[in-house]
């Protein structure tokens, strides 16, 4: 038996590392939240013992709605961009290269080894090669004419085009029908459940969000005259780094997932008369449908914390692919501007967070129960 | 599905994977080909051919110039790797054969210190150091490496301890062994792969970490990702030199990679907490 003695031997062999956790983590994480509340920047910045006064949520209001922070709301819509290109180029690829080398190939070792090299390489030194082959009279763009094909007119990195504008005034509407979606989904899932009652107060709320959105929620103002905001065609040439850097992931996650599909469901599934495509559609998509989230999350954290690989592409200063990692970066340690530093980290983390605590307690929560 | 049907089904898909092949592979042969220019001959338009007479003198300048910070990238990587995997097996140990009260709540905790944005704790980070005079040199960043890599090395020991039956240290325990003992005469024994897969990552994520890189060091301690960083994002870059440097900068992982590839995985499935 586990004598007390011995027990708290164990504890104390692991309260080194909790403590230095919880003074690193959780103690810096509300040290963080201090700041993001408070007037730290400017002269005293750098002061050991600097002058500090509490002054709410005002760094907050200015990031979403201050006009001298328009850089900060278009990182929010390069991060946002970014996350969701990013993370599909990464489940696409990876889901077509899984199942291509899940057909029992010759050399599926090489292709594997291939297909996820770059993930041993850091994003420093992943954007630096892409640097060079994303120049706009080079690289990528002169490869047609290998093939006698005209070359890409394309500025990559350098592009400052953006496409589809519209007007941060509008954020309380879009947010309403964003909400107005989420509810008539929810409804429309519990309907088909069979929760009636459910469903029925999921449409209600779903009428009031549509509501909302074109009434109380244009009288919102948001800024006191139209930003404009749009997609950034210059974040393309980080995607593609990124996919290229991080498509081996997801072909390992699914490859191992279709390996673990028992023999018996595929072969009563062909017993029953199923073509190729059935099978995958309906037997074996649906087994990976766990892994493929939580290769959403994993791969959504990663890009909303994107910084090292814009970082060396296109360099901390260029506003057309920045994120709010690397404005935080630039306004807590070149600005010296601590306090809104903070903030954005804050918002960061809570868009993290979000994504990963769930995903953790119940990731957690289900292998406890096997 | 006739027999001819299928072999075209099987045609096309080599040529999928070769083509996928071809173009994973293009980048890695362009940074190649470049470093292997002499800087005159690099030109945009024939950025794509292989050079005619073999040039390796930006590798001896890459290595000249980038040496001290490829020290500083081993020894920050080294240091770090053993200090946070010998404190990961502790504590997995604990976490897996010696729970406490409150420890399946304490787990999570620790876990999610690996997902957070690093940002959310730079500003106190910075402080602290520079309050302790750690800010700048290796050790601060040795100590802030050691501590954030706590909870995957803490993770992979966890998970990887679980599978050791508990009979078998219950019958240690009647021979009369306590916690260390049954750590140094079963689970040490058994950990061999643990250790390795925990090596490994550690060592490849702190090679290749840049944000606290960037923000907690000086000059004189800077690893190999910063020099990369400021040498391709200077003005008018001579490509010859920051591909040579990728190829220092990426061979160290690339060859743990080749050699103990299938560890490198485990790791990676491990740190979506799937391994």
């Amino acid at each position: 038996m586990k004598s007390r003695q011995e027990r708290l031997i164990a504890l104390a062999m692991v309260a080194p590392s909790l403590v230095l956790l919880a003074i690193f983590v959780y103690g810096f994480i509300g040290q963080t939240i201090y700041v993001s509340m408070s007037d730290w920047g400017r002269g005293a910045a750098l002061a050991l013992d600097p002058d500090i006064s509490f002054i709410g949520l005002d760094n907050f209001k200015d990031l979403f709605t201050g006009f001298l922070d328009v850089r900060f709301r278009q990182d929010m819509v390069n991060m946002v961009a970014l996350s969701i290109l990013f993370v599909g180029g990464c489940l696409v690829v990876g889901l077509v290269l899984a199942t291509l080398l899940d057909q029992g190939v010759r050399g599926e070792g090489f292709f594997r080894t291939v297909f996820l090299f770059p993930m041993s390489l850091s994003f420093i030194v992943t954007g630096t090669i892409w640097r060079w082959m994303l120049q706009p009279r080079g690289g990528i763009n002169v490869l047609p004419t290998l093939v006698g094909l005209p070359r890409i007119e394309f500025a990559w990195l350098t592009s400052r085009e953006q496409i589809g504008r519209w007007n941060w005034q509008d954020v309380p509407t879009l947010l309403g029908l964003l909400l107005a979606v989420v509810f008539f989904v929810l409804a429309a899932r519990w309907w088909l459940a069979g929760a009636r009652r459910r469903a029925a107060a999921g449409g209600v709320l779903a009428a009031a969000a549509l509501v909302w959105a074109f009434t109380a929620a244009t009288k919102i103002e948001v800024l006191p005259f139209p930003e404009y905001h749009g997609f950034n065609l210059a974040l393309i040439g980080i995607v593609l780094a990124g996919v290229w850097q991080m498509s081996g992931y997801t072909m390992a996650l699914f490859l191992a997932g279709l390996r673990g599909i028992p023999d018996e469901v595929r072969e009563a599934a062909r017993v029953d008369g199923a073509s190729w495509w059935q099978l995958y559609r309906h037997v074996e998509l649906p087994l990976l449908k766990p892994i493929i989230w939580s290769a959403v999350i994993i791969l959504g954290h990663i890009a909303l914390k994107a910084f090292d690989l814009i970082f060396v592409m296109a360099g901390p200063d260029n506003a057309a692919t920045s994120v709010p990692a690397i404005s935080m970066y630039l306004t807590a340690f070149r600005g010296n501007q601590f306090a809104k530093g903070a903030a954005i980290a804050v918002v960061l983390l809570t868009l993290v967070s979000v994504l990963i605590v769930p995903y953790l307690v119940s990731t957690l929560r289900s292998r406890e129960e096997n | 599905m006739s027999a001819r049907k299928v072999r075209w089904t099987r045609v096309w898909i080599y040529v999928v994977l070769v083509l996928a092949a071809v173009l994973y592979l293009l980048p890695l042969y362009m940074t190649v080909a470049t470093s292997l220019k002499a800087p005159a001959d690099i030109r945009l338009d024939t950025a794509w051919e292989f050079p005619r007479a073999l040039h390796w003198d930006s590798y001896r300048t890459a290595w000249q110039q980038f040496s001290p910070q490829l020290r500083n990238s081993f020894v920050l990587a080294i240091t770090a790797t053993v200090l946070s995997t010998v404190m990961g097996s502790m504590n997995g140990y604990v976490f897996s054969k010696w729970r406490f009260r409150g420890s399946e709540i304490i787990f999570p905790l620790v876990l999610f210190g690996m997902f957070i944005p690093y940002q959310s704790i730079l500003i106190p980070l910075f402080q602290f150091l520079r309050s302790t005079g750690l800010y700048g040199g290796l050790p601060g960043l040795i100590l802030v490496h050691v501590v954030y890599g706590l909870p995957i090395t803490t993770l992979i020991f966890r998970n990887f301890y679980a599978q050791i039956p508990d009979d078998l240290l219950e019958s240690a325990t009647l021979d009369g062994a306590g916690f260390f003992g049954i750590y140094g005469r079963i689970v040490l024994p058994l950990s061999v792969p643990g250790f390795v897969v925990t090596v490994i990552w550690q060592f490849t994520q702190i090679w290749n970490e840049f944000l606290w890189a960037v923000t907690l060091t000086r000059p004189a301690a800077q690893p190999i990702t910063v020099a990369l960083a400021n040498l391709a994002g200077g003005q008018a870059v001579q490509w010859n030199l920051p591909m040579a440097g990728s190829i220092l900068a990426a061979i160290p992982t690339v060859l743990i990679y080749i050699f103990l590839g299938r560890y490198f995985i485990r790791g990676l499935l491990a740190g979506s907490l799937k391994g």
